[in-house]
């Protein structure tokens, strides 16, 4: 309530749409808490390095050079050469946009699914509800990685199959806050009213409970995206995630380890890149908790 | 008689509240019972709160608020360790809330002594049984070692008189001591409560909003009105009460007997809200 | 009588859901099992076996039969507690896996004890100081702690530590030097040194648990503080710590007395959930520190496909997950007297 009164509202030309406002109120409320604007800048920045990434990038990530390899840090090769003598600076730049993929497919799969499931347990409660809430309890009895790693043993190491794998296993907890979301709604009175008029099930939880769940679900999905990172980053690490020459960040890490007691650029770099990227989604997801739902806290 | 407190133009307001909850309000209590009436919202229970010292956050300002020799405006947390507990104390609203869920009645009640007078652990178990026959708890021993969901709110009430009678404080503050409860124990435990304190002689503010209640068991009234004291008076006649906030609130009680017309609803005045002069 | 029957329905309750999660894990470790590209025949046999015996493996191993035919077997397998040999090892997968789950368990251990040992008290210290500058700086602690990639914090901690400063042993679970000096009889390390009271052996298996375990912990305590202080904020704002300090007592003492005693029960569950997620960063962090234990058992066997291995491996975790799920149930009915 106090962001809306605080921010002095500009009388607009045309009236914006009221999800726009409220995007914007957000927005406001995460600038004015350094450690959400930090995680705003660095999500910025990596929106922008990957859309960017051929401009950015000093060198090609993928070009060896064998005259110069595991170069430390230098004018020329700000963070240094890899083994093969690759830019490390250009393939993180890269890398950027590997990890950007895998967050935006994650989500666009994971926060559907969960949405999917959890609404529909929770309208419709009973039998649909025990059956659909007894499949996310099998999967949540797992540690997501360990999931993660017996679906891509199972799949056969790759990028994309790492990213099916993380999402099989990061839905789960999406549909248990959906569902728990829906049941505080179904008795409402507003509910009620709709079916009354006629409204079909799938146009109720459509139209009425899944607005409901968005915020909470957004706020779940940006905690998360900081797990899907590291599960992603240690897939690529232990050889199952993308394959090498994918400048991927963990993978980068895994190749780097030989080299790390003379050469310490070579893991340092990726590793701080890892750090910072998930640390802001955790940053994001804590404001964004605060804004949105203070009474969230506890919830897990 | 030296008062037991005396409070001149006492102010709170809330950290981040636009206006303050209470507003110079004055009153001094000796060894008698004092009732503040009012309705929720009305600033009653912070006032008692701020004489416990209990709100941190809050900014707290006074020309006087003094109990006893201790100056309560400027006593350092230290010395209120001191007082608290064992020369003032209070009495909070619903037993189920208020008591330790975890620790049992009787270790609660002795940990109230233990925490101010050094003794063994038996001596205060002793303490602690003596003080629940005190209230009328006919088994102590079986109470004493009851958790507080396993006993009923008029029980638990009393394990809290008990608590906070044990150490023979000057003063007691009893916040909404029976709204809690079944009607039917309502009564039962304000006699032991009343009864306690007139033989221990202690001064007694009793916080609530039943005109009857404490019209029956105070010697005097305050009635508070958004943060404000607007009248002051004798317990016995609170019928004659000339403010017409105070006059609402009686004519809205129902009566038997009365007439069976509607109760008259408040009819609110912003006047209400200018301090009023001349103090008890 | 009725009360009884309450609880007995309870555990019955209870009993079931416990039962059909067993069997969704068994029907999700077969389904891993099957889809697998890794040829287990081929695995078996070699490359270059006859057909005659490749056969011959194949309908041994009942894959010529239904699938749910092929699942009873497994079924029965899991059952009777037979999952097979190892390809890599050639041993029994049990007993492979009971030789390396103590030195897992030990390095949990340990990471839990200091996880929680630093996480309570912070949580508490931030809840007690709400948005004043400890809990924000806390906040960043434990949030730094939930961001890092434990094995890039692994390798880095390694170069600084051991490398550069020589404060700590290196990989593994004890100095090259002492291997085999010491006899197996728990597979507790620590614990079979000092049964045979070779205390060089403890000093140097300390020193070696200690960095990966600090860092497993320093992981686990970002979870444990965040739900410390949201289950400490909850208790500061209840009436009875209104009483405590109505009663005389100090803010430490009614915050330590009374209301840390109030969510001791839920700690209790967050430790038993934090401990089971410990498994999932000692995978990474056993490969990072060559730690003998269950991570890199799981992981190097799946990087060559051996499949009985693994899924057996999955199936374990998801079991001890199940059964700390369980643990915690049980300690929160012993703890709190409101459910006794």
């Amino acid at each position: 309530m106090s962001m809306t009164r605080d921010i002095p509202a500009p009388v607009p030309r045309r009236r914006m749409p009221q999800s726009l406002i409220a995007a914007r109120n957000i927005v406001a409320f995460l600038t004015r808490s350094p450690t959400s604007l930090f995680g705003l800048v660095v999500l910025a920045l990596l929106i922008l390095v990957a859309l960017f990434a051929p401009l950015i990038a000093t060198h090609d990530p993928y070009a060896q050079n064998l005259q110069a390899t595991l170069q430390p840090p230098s004018g020329t090769h700000f963070f240094g050469t890899d083994e093969l003598g690759r830019d490390i600076f250009s393939r993180l730049v890269h890398g950027s946009r590997i990890t950007l993929t895998i967050i935006s497919l994650v989500t666009v799969v994971v926060g559907p699914l969960g949405l999917f499931f959890g609404t529909v347990a929770g309208y419709f409660g009973g039998k649909v509800d025990t059956v659909l809430m007894r499949i996310t309890d099998i999967f949540l009895s797992f540690p997501s990685l360990i999931l993660s790693l017996a679906f891509v043993a199972a799949l056969g190491p790759s990028l994309n199959n790492a990213i099916i794998a993380i999402a099989l296993t990061a839905w789960p907890p999406i549909a248990r806050l959906a569902r728990a979301e829906t049941l505080t709604f179904r008795q409402a009175d507003y509910i009620a009213a709709a079916r009354l008029q006629g409204a079909s099930s799938a146009r109720i939880i459509w139209k009425s409970i899944v607005p409901m769940c968005l915020p909470s679900v957004t706020i779940r999905l940006t905690l998360n995206m900081a797990t899907v990172i590291l599960t992603a980053a240690g897939l690529g690490f232990l050889g199952l995630g993308a394959q090498p020459p994918l400048p991927e960040w963990g993978a980068m890490i895994a190749t780097g380890r030989r080299y790390m007691i003379d050469s310490w650029w070579l893991v340092t770099f990726p590793g701080i890149a890892i750090l910072c990227v998930s640390l802001a989604f955790n940053l994001l997801g804590d404001g964004l908790r605060d804004a949105l739902d203070p009474k969230q806290m506890n919830k897990r | 008689m030296d008062p037991v407190l005396d409070i001149q133009r006492l102010s709170i307001r809330y950290a981040g509240a636009p206006a303050p909850a209470v507003r110079d309000v004055s009153f001094t209590l000796g060894r008698e019972r004092l009732g503040i009436v009012g309705e929720s919202g009305s600033g009653k229970s912070t006032v008692g709160r701020a004489i416990m010292r209990l709100l941190d956050t809050a900014e707290i300002t006074a020309d006087r608020m003094q109990f006893e020799e201790v100056d309560l405006l400027n006593a350092p947390e230290r010395k209120m360790l001191d007082v608290r507990g064992k020369r003032m104390s209070m009495i909070l609203q619903d037993p189920k809330f208020s008591l330790n869920p975890i620790q049992r009645c009787g270790h609660q009640i002795a940990e109230a002594y233990r925490t101010h007078v050094r003794c063994s652990k038996s001596e205060a178990r002793a303490r602690a049984i003596a003080m629940l026959e005190q209230v009328h708890i006919r088994d102590p021993e079986r109470v004493y070692d009851l958790y507080p969901h396993e006993v009923s709110g008029g029980m638990g009430q009393r394990v809290m008189i008990a608590m906070m009678l044990l150490t023979d404080p000057d003063l007691v503050i009893a916040d909404e001591p029976t709204s809690a409860l079944d009607v039917t124990v309502r009564l039962q435990v304000l006699r032991i409560l009343d009864g306690l304190v007139r033989d221990k002689g202690i001064g007694l503010i009793m916080i609530s909003h039943d005109l009857n209640l404490v019209r029956a068991f105070c010697d005097r009234v305050l009635i508070m009105y958004a943060g404000r004291v607007v009248e002051a008076l004798d317990a016995r006649d609170l019928d004659n009460a000339q403010h017409p906030y105070s006059r609402g609130l009686l004519a809205a009680q129902p009566r038997i007997g009365g007439t069976r017309e509607p109760l008259p609803v408040l009819a609110r005045q912003d006047s209400w809200l200018e301090p009023l002069e001349a103090q008890a | 009588m009725r009360l009884d029957r309450r609880r007995l329905n309870g555990i019955a309750e209870q009993g079931v859901s416990i039962f059909v999660t067993l069997f969704g894990l068994l029907i999700l470790t077969f389904v891993i099992g099957r889809i697998m590209p890794v040829d287990p025949v081929r695995a078996i046999v070699g490359e270059d076996a006859t057909r005659e015996v490749y056969e011959n493996v194949y309908r041994q191993l009942g894959l010529d039969k239904p699938m749910w035919q092929q699942f009873l077997l497994y079924m029965r397998d899991v059952v009777t507690l037979d999952f097979g040999t190892s390809i890599r090892t050639g041993q029994p997968v049990l007993q492979d896996i009971a030789r390396v789950l103590p030195a897992t368990i030990e390095l949990a251990t340990f990471a839990i004890l200091i996880g929680a040992g630093l996480g309570t008290p912070l949580g508490v210290i931030a809840a007690v100081n709400k948005d004043r500058w400890p809990d924000q700086l806390i906040r960043v602690i434990s949030l730094m702690g939930h961001s890092m990639p434990i094995f890039w914090t692994g390798m880095i901690a390694l170069l600084v530590f051991y490398a550069n400063l020589g404060w700590v042993g290196g990989s593994g679970r004890m100095s090259q030097f002492y291997i085999g000096l010491v006899p197996e009889r728990t597979n507790f390390l620590l614990i079979d040194s000092a049964l045979a009271g070779e205390w060089e052996v403890f000093r140097s298996a300390i020193n070696h648990i200690i960095l990966p375990a600090a860092l497993l912990g320093y992981s686990s305590s970002a979870y444990i503080t965040r739900m410390t202080r949201s289950f400490m904020l909850d208790q500061l704002g209840q009436e009875y710590v209104t009483t405590a300090r109505v009663k005389g007592l100090s803010r430490r003492q009614t915050v330590w007395r009374h209301a840390f005693g109030n969510i001791r029960v839920q700690l209790v569950t967050i430790v038993a959930l934090a401990y089971g997620a410990l498994l999932e960063g000692a995978v990474l962090i056993e490969t990072v520190f060559a730690w003998p234990g269950f991570g890199q058992y799981l992981t190097s066997n799946l990087l060559i496909g051996d499949m009985n291995a693994v899924m057996t491996c999955v199936l374990i975790v998801g079991v001890i997950f199940i059964g700390l799920n369980i643990l915690s149930d049980i300690l929160y009915r012993v703890f709190d007297p409101r459910t006794r």
